[in-house]
């Protein structure tokens, strides 16, 4: 399975993520320059965390306007599995593929620690390794990431089962205490803790790496149906 | 804004204008003697910022010098951006000290900021990815709504810029103590990992070649940063706000990525940042090195401002721009690296065998001195020196004794201290993960990362206990080292090296000087004994506010090497069942302790003492253990001595623990007494502990219960519950942050 991480001016979790498709899942990963891509050759798309242009107007948005955002909008509508972390999900969220917007954290201040979170849908490509309702804690590292959304939209995405991961002790105020979301397909994840920060246990936690092999078996049983 | 009109050579002569530019008469007559005629305004803006005192150091040189500097790992001495030590299997670390001091008084957010900025183009100029961040931080009691405001702020600045740029902020220290009331002290570090074949130097050889200008534009911000730096700080210290340049960490992190690139370009010949006096010792420093002399034609800057004097564009401390020299011919396959991240890459200029800096604006020459006489010539100053009456009164003072009523009280007292009190709440505001090479991150005795690909880790850590160093600047000085080394061979690590962050009053007072003299003393002897050389560092002198100094606060960044990361070893307790021990027998020593500084309201007497050669074999000793599998944990017995380090060690996984002591109650509990040691040993080990260790007392056991209890000969002293502590040291400083004075 072929990855791509696609890097931004101001992505700084790039390497982190290739590593862990690469070290971790013994996969094959590619860093994405966000000029020259061509992302059709690739099984599925990361968009990593950082500061994409210094998080300046608003975290994500000049990002959310690049022209690779087509492209990952395509590899979207292809129903391959799209992941963005932390900035990638805010790039997300700004370019319109995932729902709601992000707000300062409710202490105003960047907060960086393991949080415990709730697995709220375990049948997703992202999360078919974890138990429904199980617990595991991931790495958050942002100063932006209180998710908000109106309340017809949590409705909505508490009745397509589209909340991924709670907190279980909410850090930054978010809506519904929520730590990622998919779209209504399932195939996009936009989520604020770093499940790449997660994947050996010389670090401390292997939690996140279970996250991208749900992603491997997703792909594995998906193209077996196809070959 | 219209630039200035030029002052005439014969006005700043006239009218002393080199003395607001920090020139003394005398230095002002050197500068004229070494043109042999009288400056023009652009020149004498040149020497006044390279003579400062930071660019030049030309009060502590004489100091700098007693430092040992060599060892078999150094690849790189005190004199780059950044000093370079071996680590084996062609790979090096590299990593510098630097001091944002009174730009932090001013302006904390953005003076922190650039301080973080600028410690990380040192590194990365040598050609190094920049793999962590340091600090260490000194501010007045957080009692003042000024203090507390500096401090939110500092921390604020250097969580922006680090977060943002993704260099992972893993270590530090905190202290607060009323000395630092009027002058704080922001000093950032930064550490690189480099393949040998990599390492750059900022030297502008080969005439003709061409020099680059990169990154961010020039304005008028920084103007004499590194003047107002060399200066005390007065009431007018407000007016000097613009003197404080502004960061942009989006443009930092571009131009990482750059340099970087063009590290591996054989077109390069040389890069260093544009820091402290901006292209001014960039420029002439690259030139100096190599023996060459340098042109650059002004006009070709890239300007932010319109109508910039020369004056204003070699005197500026914009940030973001680094300064390269590129093989002629072969700008545009330079040009073409920085393009992709939308960065200007300009040529500027060009190398002269002619050893001169001159610079051309609007098709005059704008200046024109002999490149040696702006870095080489600066003058050396030996100041008077003479012993403290202060300190012949601590030392002549019988040894301070305390008397403690309520034990336990007295704990919880110390674990509130903010100086013992847990800094939670400043390093959940950095990254400190990023990258994912942080195996321990912020709270134990040093932060160690792993090396990728490699068995290898490095553990690091910034360290100086100030107060011990005002009470006996010498022993003080030994003890910075020491503990900091101390630190480093917990976490499993053998000392590799240290950078310095020398911070003082001012020189001319000679109190002051006897007190950098003798601290410098102290660090060199430990740094000999320890076999840990100085390969980089910082000098900050004239940290003085209302005419008073700050305590002098030498801060010693040491990194040690891990040869397998299962030797790494953390601060607190593993598992329960452990067996305690101590290292290192309690004496009644008090000067200068926590302790009393809750009983007393200050700090006097003689601090601790420290003998050097127990010490090393004391750290010897241990990291055999550790490395031979036999150690579960092990802390240092510092600040609050060992009744907080025991409380410290259980607090991670909220342990109890059953303690055991002999000897004076105060004494065993509260002293600060050198060399000492608490370590947890898995009872299975326990022979082969002991014999690594003969020295090592057995005090007691981890127990499983959340009760913290305490023996002294026979008697319970304290019995209290592990979260009652817990509570109080954890939350000390978010209580005080929140208080309104």
């Amino acid at each position: 399975m072929k990855f791509a991480v696609v890097v931004f001016p101001g992505s700084n979790c790039d390497r982190d993520m290739y590593h862990a498709v690469k070290e971790g899942l013994n996969e094959e990963a590619d860093l994405v320059w966000y000029l020259d891509a061509d992302l059709s050759s690739y099984d599925a798309i990361l968009l990593p965390g950082g500061f994409s242009y210094g998080d300046y107007l608003r975290s994500g948005s000049i990002a959310s306007t690049s022209p690779i955002v087509q492209q990952i909008k395509k590899a979207a509508a292809d129903k391959k599995p799209v992941l963005g972390v932390c900035n990638g999900f805010q790039i997300l969220l700004e370019s319109g593929l995932l729902p709601g917007a992000m707000l300062a954290n409710r202490d105003l201040k960047f907060m960086c620690h393991q949080e415990e979170l709730r697995v709220e849908n375990n049948k997703t490509m992202f999360t078919s390794e974890y138990q429904k309702d199980g617990l595991i804690h991931l790495p958050i590292a942002h100063g932006e990431g209180n998710y908000y959304c109106d309340d017809a939209t949590y409705q909505q995405l508490k009745d397509n089962e589209q909340i991924v991961f709670t907190y279980t002790n909410n850090p930054n105020g978010s809506t519904g205490d929520i730590a990622g979301i998919v779209n209504e397909t399932g195939n996009v994840l936009g989520m604020m803790p770093h499940p790449e920060r997660a994947v050996e246990s010389l670090l401390g936690n292997a939690d996140g790496l279970r996250l991208f092999q749900s992603i491997l078996t997703y792909w594995r049983n998906n193209h077996a149906i196809h070959a | 804004m219209p630039s200035m009109l030029e002052i005439s050579p014969e006005e700043i002569e006239h009218n002393r204008i080199y003395a607001e530019m920090g020139l003394s008469d005398q230095e002002y007559k050197q500068v004229v003697s070494l043109l042999g005629r009288r400056p023009n305004h652009t020149e004498i803006g040149l020497f006044s910022v390279m003579w400062s005192e930071h660019c030049s150091y030309k009060n502590s040189k004489p100091l700098l010098k007693k430092f040992p500097t060599e060892g078999p790992q150094v690849l790189q001495g005190p004199g780059e951006g950044a000093g370079i030590i071996d680590i084996g299997d062609e790979q090096a670390v590299v990593f510098k000290i630097e001091s944002h001091n009174h730009p932090s008084a001013v302006e904390p957010y953005q003076g922190a900021a650039t301080g973080v900025g600028g410690i990380i183009r040192d590194v990365f100029s040598m050609g190094a990815r920049p793999i962590a961040l340091l600090n260490s931080l000194r501010f007045g009691s957080l009692k003042h709504p000024r203090i507390k405001y500096l401090f939110e702020e500092v921390v604020r600045g250097i969580a922006g810029y680090g977060n943002c740029v993704g260099v992972p902020t893993v270590g530090g220290e905190v202290q607060f103590d009323d000395a630092y009331e009027g002058n704080p002290l922001v000093n950032a570090m930064c550490v690189g990992l480099i393949d040998h074949k990599d390492i750059q130097k900022g030297i502008a050889a080969g005439v003709g070649n061409t020099v680059m200008y990169v990154g961010a534009k020039t304005g008028r911000d920084g103007i004499h940063g590194a003047t107002f730096a060399s200066e005390e700080l007065s009431e007018e210290a407000e007016s000097k706000r613009p003197s404080v340049q502004v960061g942009d960490p989006f443009m930092e992190k571009l131009l990482i990525e750059a340099c970087l690139e063009v590290i591996h370009h054989d077109a390069l010949i040389g890069m260093q940042d544009m820091g402290a006096a901006g292209l001014t010792s960039s420029a002439s420093e690259m030139a100096s090195k190599a023996g060459t002399g340098m042109e650059m034609n002004l006009d070709h800057i890239p300007q932010r401002e319109l109508n910039m004097s020369p004056y204003e564009m070699m005197l500026s401390e914009s940030q973001e721009r680094m300064l390269l020299v590129i093989e002629k011919g072969r700008e545009q396959e330079i040009r073409k690296i920085f393009e992709k991240y939308d960065l200007e890459a300009v040529a500027v200029g060009e190398v002269i065998e002619e050893r001169r800096f001159r610079l051309f604006h609007k098709g005059e020459v704008a200046a024109d001195v002999p490149v040696d006489a702006l870095a080489e010539d600066a003058p050396v100053y030996r100041q008077p020196s003479c012993v403290p009456e202060y300190f012949k009164e601590f030392q002549a003072m019988e040894d301070y004794q305390s008397t403690i009523e309520d034990y336990e009280k007295t704990l919880i007292d110390l674990l509130k201290q903010p100086t013992i009190a847990s800094k939670e709440w400043v390093y959940d505001q950095y990254d400190s993960m990023v990258q994912t090479n942080t195996v321990v991150t912020p709270g134990s005795d040093a932060a160690v990362l792993r090396v990728r690909g490699t068995k290898k880790a490095l553990a690091m850590t910034t360290d100086c206990n100030s107060r011990y160093i005002y009470l006996d600047p010498e022993m003080g000085g030994k003890i910075a080292v020491a503990e900091a080394a101390r630190n480093i061979v917990c976490s499993g690590a053998r000392p590799l090296g240290l950078t310095d962050g020398l911070n003082f009053g001012s020189p001319e007072n000679p109190e002051i000087f006897w007190q950098m003299e003798k601290s410098v003393d102290g660090m060199s002897e430990a740094c000999e004994q320890l076999e840990a050389p100085v390969i980089s560092g910082n000098v900050s002198l004239y940290n003085e506010s209302y005419g008073k100094a700050i305590y002098p606060t030498p801060i010693v960044g040491m990194v040690g090497l891990i040869e397998d990361t299962a030797h790494i070893t953390r601060s607190d307790f593993q598992r329960s069942g452990d067996l305690i021990y101590v290292i290192g027998k309690a004496q009644a020593e008090f000067g200068g302790s926590e302790l009393q500084g809750i009983l007393e309201g200050r700090h006097f007497g003689k601090p601790p003492h420290i003998d050097l050669e127990v010490e090393k074999k004391r750290q010897s000793h241990l990291l055999t253990a550790i490395q031979a599998g036999v150690v579960q944990s092990a802390h240092d017995i510092s600040e609050g001595g060992l009744a907080v380090a025991l409380a410290e060690s259980l607090f991670a996984q909220e342990f109890g623990c059953k303690v055991e002591l002999e000897g004076d109650t105060a004494a065993e509990l509260f002293a600060e007494t050198q060399s000492r040691f608490i370590i947890s040993v898995s009872p299975e080990k326990q022979k082969e502990w002991e014999q690594l260790m003969t020295e090592a007392v057995l005090i007691g056991r981890v127990i499983d219960d959340g009760e913290y209890r305490l023996n002294v000969n026979g008697q319970p002293i304290i019995h209290t519950v592990t979260n009652k502590l817990k509570d109080a040291w954890k939350g000390a400083i978010p209580c005080l942050v929140k208080s309104k004075a």
